[in-house]
């Protein structure tokens, strides 16, 4: 019994805590990153935004929670249920999973396996199923274009993701993320792959569907794409979802390119301040960037995002790859 | 509890295997695919070859699984008459199968039979214990196999090159945006600016 408790009851206790630790905060980051939006976007547009609920409107995204939490959910009568029901679930949990290998502070990490990069990649890679899914079940013209472009959206960037990744993981030596930002704490790395640090942001964008790529729930087109027919809860998690996603590649950027928790300058005013600080910074900055594109930039059409992602993006990264190998062999800065 | 963990991964694996042919929904089919992708991974992580089980749901259930969903939702197949010739094509497919599962066991039994292969099974794995997965397969991979794994990228080389062919059919009379000659255009012949009175058109 004694045996039982020490090598699986407490380890399992112990992980429950962390992902507990782990996702109230991502929850709470997702509402608030809700709020962030309309108030960046709002100054953008010269207005001022969700000012009514709450103090400087602060109490806004528990008032949307609350009203989502209490609407009827409706299933489409031509639905496939089960799959229906599903797909928001996929969406919601695919977009949890990924925050296993995120080390947001040394040594502060759920699991931090050998493979990191490429668990994330694969979670990032399995986002479509939860809106091709949804696109399908729904059973209506909107919803399934949505879900179409989506998927040929999503393996378009994928590919340039990878590439892209390649060439940081060569520099880096490694697959787990702790070590990849441990390699950048001489140099970060989106000084010597600066092109690949914007290439990377702008795929980010297209691999959550954000504007400008925001072509999966085009509203002018496709009333909402994939999610036209959902509503309450199921709508909420693919918001949920949608959201967490962001902030999910937005730490992938920061691990890869920004030195993840490292301090801009290893010196004592910044050794002082705790990894999480500078993490949290770094990936608040590349949201603002999201947040900014939204507001900045209008959407574009089909046949030029798959041009981007096939003859722009494809030969740069694989050019880029090519580069680095060449560069780290020839200088032999390659990593022990 | 490490047995409990694979007889679970196996049974589901089975499981929804067996119900990915008997499914009515081919979508349901393709789904209960990416179900045993996923379980057959499981079993990877098991056998400590994470790296395998990673490229193993990237691959399979990131691409090539995506694909089959949209062909099969883009031509909406009927279960009811992919049924139609079961009874006819089912000797053949009996017999496809037979050799498949006795090439399968002679790959992976052949040890027993010949005493001798089993040191070309046992040869070429590095110490887990100094080597991540990940760095074994590349040692192993890059030097003994290097020519095999090259073979194996010209032969994907050919079947997309060959099914770019099929598709790559060049129209007359299509306009086309050439974005780079749109950037390129000077300033002069885009916009004209002109101060225009108040109270006047232009």
């Amino acid at each position: 019994m004694a045996d039982l408790w020490t090598n699986f009851l407490w380890p399992l206790i112990l992980i429950l805590i962390k992902i507990m630790a782990f996702v109230l905060p991502l929850l709470m980051a997702v509402a608030y990153l809700t709020y962030a939006e309309r108030k960046v976007i709002a100054a953008m547009h010269l207005r001022k935004g969700p000012n009514v609920v709450g103090p400087f409107g602060l109490l806004q995204p528990m008032a949307d929670g609350l009203k989502l939490f209490i609407k009827e959910t409706v299933v489409p009568t031509g639905a496939n249920p089960l799959v229906f029901l599903l797909a928001p679930v996929v969406t919601f949990v695919l977009a949890l999973v990924g925050w296993a290998v995120i080390p947001v502070a040394d040594g502060w990490v759920i699991a931090d396996i050998n493979v990191g990069i490429l668990y994330l990649f694969a979670v990032s890679s399995l986002g479509i199923y939860g809106i091709i899914m949804a696109g399908w079940a729904s059973n209506s013209k909107y919803s399934f274009l949505g879900a179409l472009r989506s998927a040929a959206q999503m393996v378009s960037y994928e590919v340039s993701i990878g590439f892209v990744i390649i060439s940081v993981l060569m520099s880096a030596g490694s697959l787990n993320l702790s070590n990849i930002v441990r390699a950048q704490s001489g140099l970060w790395y989106f000084i010597p792959h600066f092109p690949m640090f914007v290439l990377f942001l702008i795929s980010a964008l297209a691999e959550t569907n954000r504007t400008p790529f925001d072509l999966p729930e085009a509203e002018s087109e496709l009333v909402g794409g994939y999610n036209t027919e959902y509503s309450a809860m199921t709508f909420a998690m693919f918001f949920l979802g949608e959201y967490a996603n962001m902030i999910l590649m937005s730490s992938l950027c920061t691990i890869l390119f920004l030195g993840g928790w490292l301090p801009p300058v290893a010196v004592a005013p910044f050794t002082w301040v705790p990894g999480i600080v500078w993490f949290a910074l770094k990936v608040a900055a590349v949201l603002f960037f999201y947040l900014w594109a939204r507001a900045t930039l209008p959407r574009y059409r089909y046949d030029q995002l798959m041009r981007l992602g096939w003859k722009i993006f494809l030969p740069l990264s694989l050019g880029w790859v090519v580069v680095t190998a060449v560069a780290l062999h020839l200088f032999g800065w390659l990593p022990k | 509890m490490t047995a409990f963990v694979f007889y679970l991964f196996a049974a589901l694996s089975v499981a929804s295997g067996a119900m990915v042919v008997t499914a009515r929904n081919p979508v349901h089919s393709v789904l209960f695919l990416i179900l045993t992708f996923f379980n057959v991974a499981g079993l990877f992580v098991l056998l400590g070859a994470e790296f395998v089980a990673m490229i193993m749901v990237i691959v399979y259930v990131g691409a090539v699984a995506v694909l089959f969903l949209f062909v099969v939702m883009m031509l909406d197949i009927h279960a009811v008459t992919l049924r139609e010739g079961f009874l006819k094509i089912l000797p053949l497919g009996s017999a496809v199968a037979l050799v498949l599962l006795s090439e399968l066991t002679l790959v992976f039994a052949g040890w027993v039979l010949a005493p001798d292969i089993d040191a070309v099974r046992a040869a070429p794995a590095p110490d887990l214990a100094e080597l991540s997965n990940t760095e074994a397969i590349g040692a192993v991979l890059y030097t003994d196999y290097i020519y095999l794994f090259q073979l194996a990228g010209v032969v994907l080389l050919v079947g997309m090159i060959g099914s770019i062919m099929l598709t790559l059919r060049a129209r007359s009379g299509v306009k086309r945006q050439d974005p780079l000659a749109q950037a390129a255009r000077p300033l002069e012949d885009c916009i004209e600016v002109k101060k225009v009175a108040i109270g006047k058109g232009v």
